[in-house]
C-alpha cells in the first residue's frame, strides 16, 4: 500500500479546479503575447493584445476563485503579510503555495500594467513584457508543483504535474488566444502561427501525460476508475488527439474565431475543454482516495 | 529552554474506551457535528472513524477476524505526532503552523486562513478543517496546559496509562523497556514506530509501541516530508518552460523565413503580411 494512501484530501474542488484552468490559460497567454511582444511583428499586436487582456482579466478571477475557497476568506492577505508582525512580508520560497500567491499578485500586476498601456498607448511595453512573461510562465506551472509538494496520493507519486501543467496552460493559453484574437482582428499569419504552436505543444502535453501516469507506478492503478476513463476519453481524446487531428487535416484547415463547424470541430474549443478536464480528474482523482485513512486495518 | 514533550502510546494496553477522545472534545470545547447525533459506521464498533477538525483524538479499532470468534482487536489512540521534521508546518503560506519552545506543533487558529495546504502536506493525514471555526485544526498537545505545568487532557483522562506524556527523552527509555519486556514474553512483532531520531521526518514527538506492521494500524511505512518533490517538479516544469518556450521562437522564425521566401519567389505571394 502507497504511504500516500494514508493521507487526508484537501477536498480542493469547485473553486480551485477552475483557478488552476483559468490561472493556466492567463499565463500561458500572457508567455505567449510576451514572445511576440519581443519577436513578433506589428502585425501581430491584436494578439498581443488579446494575450494581455486574457492575463489580466484570468488573473483577477483567479485571485476571485483563490479567496473564495479559502475557509477565512477575509484572511486571503495572510498569505502576503505576517498578520500578527505587520508590515512584514509572508513568503516561504520552498511552500509552492506561498510562492504560488506572490506570483498570481505579481503576475496580476504586470498583467494589468501590459494591459492598460497597451490600451492607452504608452510604451511600457518590452520590460514588463519579459517580467510577466516569467511570472505567467510560473503562474502556469506552479500549480501542478503544488500538488506535487505534498503527500497525496497520484500529486505526491509524481514530480511531472507541473511540467504536464505547464504544458496545459501553454496549449490552453494559445486555443484562447486563437479564439479570441479574431475578434480583435488578428491576422491569418498570427493565427497560422498560434495554431501550429498549438498543435506541436499538444503533442509535447500528450508525451507528458504518459510520463506522467508511467511515472506514478503502482499508484496507476487507481486510474481504474470513473476518472481514469475521463483521463482517456475526455483529456486524451477529445482534448489533445482530436484537435491534433483537425489541426493536421491537410486542405480545410479551419481558422480560430469558431467560423465554420460547431464547437466539436473547432481545435482551440476542444483544447480548452481537454485543460479542464485534466485539472478536474487530477484533482478529484486523488480528492476520492480518503478510504484508507478511514479504514483502519484495511492495510494488513 | 523546556525539554522536548510528548506521548509515548502503548497500543497493548489500550482497551478502546475512548476516554482520551472525550476529554480532549472537552478540554479543548470542539464541537459536536449535526447536532451532536453521530452517524454510526456500520462495519465497525468504532464510529468516530477518523481523526479531524473536531476530533483531535481517535481510538483507531483494528478488528483482524477470521470467521467469527478467530481473530483479535488491535486498539490504538491515534493524535498528531507532532513531527520532528513537519511537513504542515514546512507548507503552511500564512505562518499559522509554528513550533512551539517544547518542540510540538501548533497551528495559530486565529492566523490560518483556510487554504488547507496543511491537510494535504500531513503524511499521516491528521489534519483537518473544523467547520465553526472555517480554519484547519488539529491537537495542540494541551499547549495551554503545558505552558502551566499541566498535564494534556488525553494522557491524564487514560485509565491504563497507554497513552504516557512527558519529556521525550524519558519516554524513548521508558518505550524500549517496554519493548524488550513484550519481546521476552514472545510478542515477537512488537516493534516502535516513530522513536528513532534518526528515523524518518527526524522522529515523532508522538511515538508508538504497535504489535503488527504500522500500515495496519493506518500508518504510513516511511512518512516523507512533502518538499521531497519540489527540487525535481521545479525542475521538470522549467526545463518544459524551456522547451516551449523554443517551439515558439522556432515557429516565429519559420514564419518569418516562408515570408521572406515567399515575397522573394513570387512577389506578391506572401499573403497578409
Amino acid at each position: 500500500m502507497p504511504d500516500t494512501y494514508f493521507t487526508a484530501s484537501p477536498h480542493w474542488s469547485w473553486y480551485i479546479i477552475p483557478y488552476f484552468f483559468v490561472g493556466g490559460i492567463a499565463g500561458g497567454a500572457y508567455f505567449l503575447a510576451a514572445l511576440l511582444e519581443w519577436f513578433g511583428r506589428p502585425e501581430d499586436r491584436p494578439v498581443i493584445r488579446t494575450g494581455y487582456s486574457l492575463a489580466f482579466w484570468g488573473a483577477l478571477v483567479s485571485g476571485a476563485l483563490l479567496t473564495l475557497d479559502l475557509g477565512r476568506s477575509l484572511r486571503f492577505w495572510h498569505m502576503l503579510f505576517q498578520s500578527n508582525n505587520l508590515p512584514h512580508l509572508m513568503f516561504k520560497s520552498f511552500s509552492p503555495i506561498s510562492f504560488g500567491a506572490w506570483a498570481l499578485l505579481l503576475f496580476g500586476a504586470c498583467a494589468f500594467i501590459s494591459w492598460y498601456s497597451d490600451k492607452t498607448g504608452t510604451a511600457f511595453g518590452k520590460l514588463m513584457a519579459a517580467v510577466g512573461g516569467l511570472f505567467g510562465f510560473i503562474l502556469a506551472g506552479y500549480t501542478g508543483v503544488l500538488l506535487s509538494v505534498t503527500n497525496r496520493p497520484i500529486w505526491a507519486d509524481s514530480p511531472w504535474l507541473g511540467a504536464l501543467f505547464l504544458a496545459s496552460g501553454a496549449s490552453t493559453g494559445a486555443a484562447a488566444l486563437v479564439l479570441f484574437a479574431p475578434g480583435r482582428g488578428a491576422t491569418q499569419s498570427s493565427l497560422r502561427w498560434l495554431e501550429s504552436f498549438d498543435a506541436r505543444t499538444l503533442v509535447v502535453e500528450l508525451l507528458l501525460l504518459i510520463v506522467f501516469v508511467v511515472s506514478l507506478g503502482t499508484v496507476a492503478k487507481a486510474w481504474l476508475s470513473f476518472w481514469g476513463l475521463l483521463l482517456v476519453v475526455g483529456v486524451v481524446g477529445a482534448g489533445i488527439l482530436w484537435p491534433l487531428w483537425l489541426h493536421l487535416k491537410p486542405a480545410g484547415a479551419t481558422g480560430g474565431g469558431g467560423g465554420g463547424g460547431g464547437a466539436l470541430r473547432n481545435p482551440a474549443v476542444m483544447v480548452l475543454l481537454g485543460g479542464f478536464l485534466l485539472r478536474v480528474v487530477v484533482l478529484l482523482a486523488s480528492n476520492s482516495i480518503e478510504f484508507q485513512r478511514v479504514a483502519a486495518g484495511a492495510g494488513q | 529552554m523546556p525539554a522536548a514533550m510528548g506521548f509515548f502510546t502503548d497500543t497493548t494496553i489500550c482497551i478502546g474506551c475512548k476516554a482520551c477522545e472525550v476529554a480532549c472534545k472537552n478540554w479543548n470545547q470542539l464541537p459536536a457535528e449535526a447536532g451532536g447525533i453521530r452517524e454510526l459506521s456500520g462495519d465497525s464498533y468504532d464510529n468516530t472513524r477518523k481523526l479531524d477538525g473536531t476530533h483531535w483524538r481517535h481510538v483507531k479499532f483494528i478488528e483482524q477476524f477470521d470467521g467469527p470468534y478467530n481473530g483479535r482487536w488491535l486498539m490504538m489512540s491515534d493524535v498528531c505526532k507532532h513531527c520532528v521534521q513537519a511537513g504542515c508546518l514546512e507548507v503552511c503560506p500564512t505562518g499559522a503552523i509554528i513550533r512551539t519552545e517544547f518542540d510540538t506543533v501548533v497551528i495559530q487558529s486565529d492566523v490560518c486562513n483556510g487554504c488547507r495546504a496543511c491537510i494535504a502536506a500531513c503524511p499521516f493525514g491528521v489534519i483537518d478543517m473544523n467547520h465553526v471555526s472555517g480554519t484547519a485544526q488539529k491537537c495542540t498537545l494541551c499547549y495551554d496546559s503545558m505552558q502551566v505545568g499541566l498535564e494534556p487532557a488525553c494522557s491524564k483522562a487514560c485509565p491504563t496509562d497507554s497513552i504516557q506524556f512527558g519529556p521525550i527523552s524519558e519516554l524513548r527509555v521508558r518505550a524500549g523497556k517496554r519493548l524488550e519486556q513484550l519481546k521476552a514474553q514472545g510478542e515477537a512483532r512488537a516493534q516502535l514506530y516513530g522513536d528513532d531520531p534518526n528515523g524518518p521526518l527526524g522522529g515523532l514527538n508522538s511515538f508508538y509501541l504497535l504489535v503488527d506492521n504500522p500500515e495496519v494500524y493506518g500508518l504510513p511505512k516511511k512518512p516523507q516530508l512533502p518538499s521531497r518533490n519540489l527540487p525535481k517538479s521545479g525542475m521538470l516544469s522549467a526545463a518544459t518552460g524551456a522547451v516551449l518556450g523554443l517551439v515558439a521562437l522556432v515557429g516565429i522564425r519559420k514564419r518569418r523565413v516562408e515570408e521572406v521566401a515567399g515575397a522573394g519567389a513570387g512577389g506578391s505571394g506572401g499573403g497578409n503580411a
